[in-house]
């Protein structure tokens, strides 16, 4: 009995140690390409570390700072966009008797729920005849798309738990409509809002393809930067810009459960 | 009056999707059809299947063997994190599982790059462990390599689905099975996974339209042809600016999403039918 029960514990053990590997042992290779400084076949490490690189990407005036610079422009612009758009736009559907709701909300899915490169391609062939493409603005607007869905379903759950009871006592003291919103909902909606915007940026500074589409060649991201670099088989820089992208995505993620409380993810899609 | 508000504080964001969103698909369906003389034709479909066909099989057969792999995978791991009893593991595993959701695809396709490669950490620790010989290690990235990605980066995230609807089952449905002497095995495949299906479904349909639509990856991992059939629609539209064809395989991609949802509503109507 002692024997076996020792017997599962390393064969799980065993079988968790494979799942580690398969899940960090590609992240500790890219940790391991982003100090190498020479590494060549068949050299299982290695042969050189250092910063050698770090110091290349982020010397100034080098590619790196423009293309965080404009990433970060750009998932606040789209963060901004999608939010203002998406706040009275959940709060009435969550709130409003709204003709044709569900076909609004239908709408409001279809871009996730089909192949989004076509949607991608044809904006680029739009935004080239209104003069958007290779602008910042024309950017933004290919970002907003899919923050502006996420956006709007978090934000009509979230405004859906808000306790209207609130609402209606201050209405009733005499509290204007706008008043009561600002006051009283807004204060209660705020948790998902946050969470909704964090989503929207995150979306943003991973985007690929629209960016790639739109922005490229004139503006640059992070994501494409990092592309670049792997294509033209620089994966030392490839590997430095891939870490960078890393760290909002893991840190965002291990917050946003305190943001998204259970009550909201319930409701999404209600 | 509260009705007409209602709209207008809709409208804003309804504009937007019908600019972002509607207008690029009405073009794109339309495209499709077009001739370059303005006469509708469906010679983009036909050349683009004569041209691409190979692309298409190719998309078609790595997204399912993705899908399989995920399905797999994700059963075991959600299975597991319901029914096991080893507590230090289940709460291993439910930290380790995560990881790869939230981790970008162009990065996932970097890792896969350097992960993947004849060089890489995989094959590096194959022939340290005596799982391969030197001579053997070559690259994996191929369609392989695409449906390692894919999978890898997609798992998590119809894990985490299905763990969650498994762990909504009522408990004691399991303890009953497991008091009437059922194995953990035949209470995952008999209890849990026939009430979690639905989830499994969205999640897949999801995963689906993720690696549908994504173009980072398959442009990183795969150099010649076939290849899918983003990376297919991004060339034709790079080196020959024709959207005819482009927007053709973009219909390509609509119709096999479409006839997989199309195939989760029948069963879901039919579980509706006869509970």
């Amino acid at each position: 009995m002692k024997a076996s029960t020792l017997l599962t514990q390393i064969g799980l053990g065993l079988m968790l140690g494979i799942v580690a590997f398969i899940v960090f042992g590609p992240l500790l290779n890219l940790a391991m390409w982003a100090f190498a400084e020479q590494w060549f076949y068949p050299n299982r490490f290695p042969t050189d570390w250092g910063f050698a690189f770090w110091e290349r990407v982020f010397r100034p005036r080098a590619g790196a700072w423009v293309s965080l610079f404009n990433t970060i422009i750009v998932a606040l612009l789209a963060v901004l966009l999608s939010m203002a758009l998406a706040i009275p736009a959940g709060y009435a559907l969550a709130r409003q008797a709204l003709p044709a709701r569900n076909v609004i909300m239908l709408l409001f899915l279809l871009p996730q729920a089909f192949p989004n490169l076509p949607i991608f391609v044809n904006i680029a062939a739009i935004f080239y005849q209104w003069g958007l493409n290779g602008t910042l603005l024309g950017v933004v607007l290919v970002h907003s798309l899919p923050g502006l869905v996420y956006a709007v379903w978090i934000a009509t759950a979230t405004f859906a738990t808000v306790d209207r009871s609130l609402e209606e006592a201050a209405r009733n003291l005499g509290a204007s409509p706008l008043r009561s919103f600002k006051d009283i909902t807004l204060p209660q909606a705020l948790p998902g809002l946050l969470a909704a915007s964090i989503f929207v940026f995150l979306d943003s500074i991973d985007e690929f393809t629209g960016t790639f589409f739109v922005g490229a060649p004139e503006i640059t991201t992070l994501p494409l930067l990092m592309f670049n670099a792997s294509m033209g088989g620089n994966y030392q820089v490839a590997a430095i810009t891939a870490l960078i992208l890393l760290i909002p995505s893991v840190g965002f993620m291990l917050i946003i459960e305190r943001f998204l409380k259970a009550d909201v993810l319930s409701r999404i899609g209600r | 009056m509260q009705s007409a508000r209602g709209t207008l504080l809709v409208l804003p964001a309804l504009t937007a999707i019908a600019l972002l969103y509607a207008l690029p698909l009405a073009r794109s369906l339309i495209t499709a059809f077009r001739s370059n003389d303005g006469s509708w034709t469906t010679e983009h479909l036909a050349r683009a299947f004569s041209l691409y066909g190979r692309d298409v099989l190719f998309s078609i057969g790595v997204v399912s063997a993705s899908l399989v792999l995920i399905t797999v995978i994700s059963i075991s791991i959600a299975g597991y994190l319901v029914l096991g009893t080893t507590p230090w593991a289940v709460r291993l595993l439910r930290w380790l599982y995560r990881w790869p959701l939230f981790i970008p695809f162009v990065v996932s396709g970097q890792l896969a790059r350097s992960f993947l490669s004849t060089n890489g950490m995989m094959n590096g620790v194959l022939v340290e462990t005596g799982l391969l010989a030197a001579a053997n290690a070559q690259s994996f990235l191929d369609w392989r390599g695409l449906v390692l990605t894919f999978a890898w980066k997609q798992t998590p995230f119809v894990t985490l689905l299905l763990a969650g609807a498994m762990a909504a089952i009522d408990r004691s449905h399991i303890e009953a099975a497991r008091n009437m002497g059922a194995g953990r095995l035949r209470c995952l495949f008999n209890i849990l996974l026939p009430q979690a299906a639905p989830t499994l479904w969205v999640g897949l349909i999801l995963s689906l339209v993720a690696m549908l639509s994504v173009l980072s990856v398959p442009l990183m991992l795969i150099a010649g042809n076939p290849t899918m059939m983003t990376s297919m629609m991004a060339h034709r539209i790079t080196y020959y600016g024709d959207y005819g064809i482009a927007n053709a395989l973009g219909l390509f991609s609509y119709a096999l999403t479409a006839v997989t949802a199309w195939v989760y509503l029948r069963l879901t109507l039919r579980r509706e039918a006869n509970p």
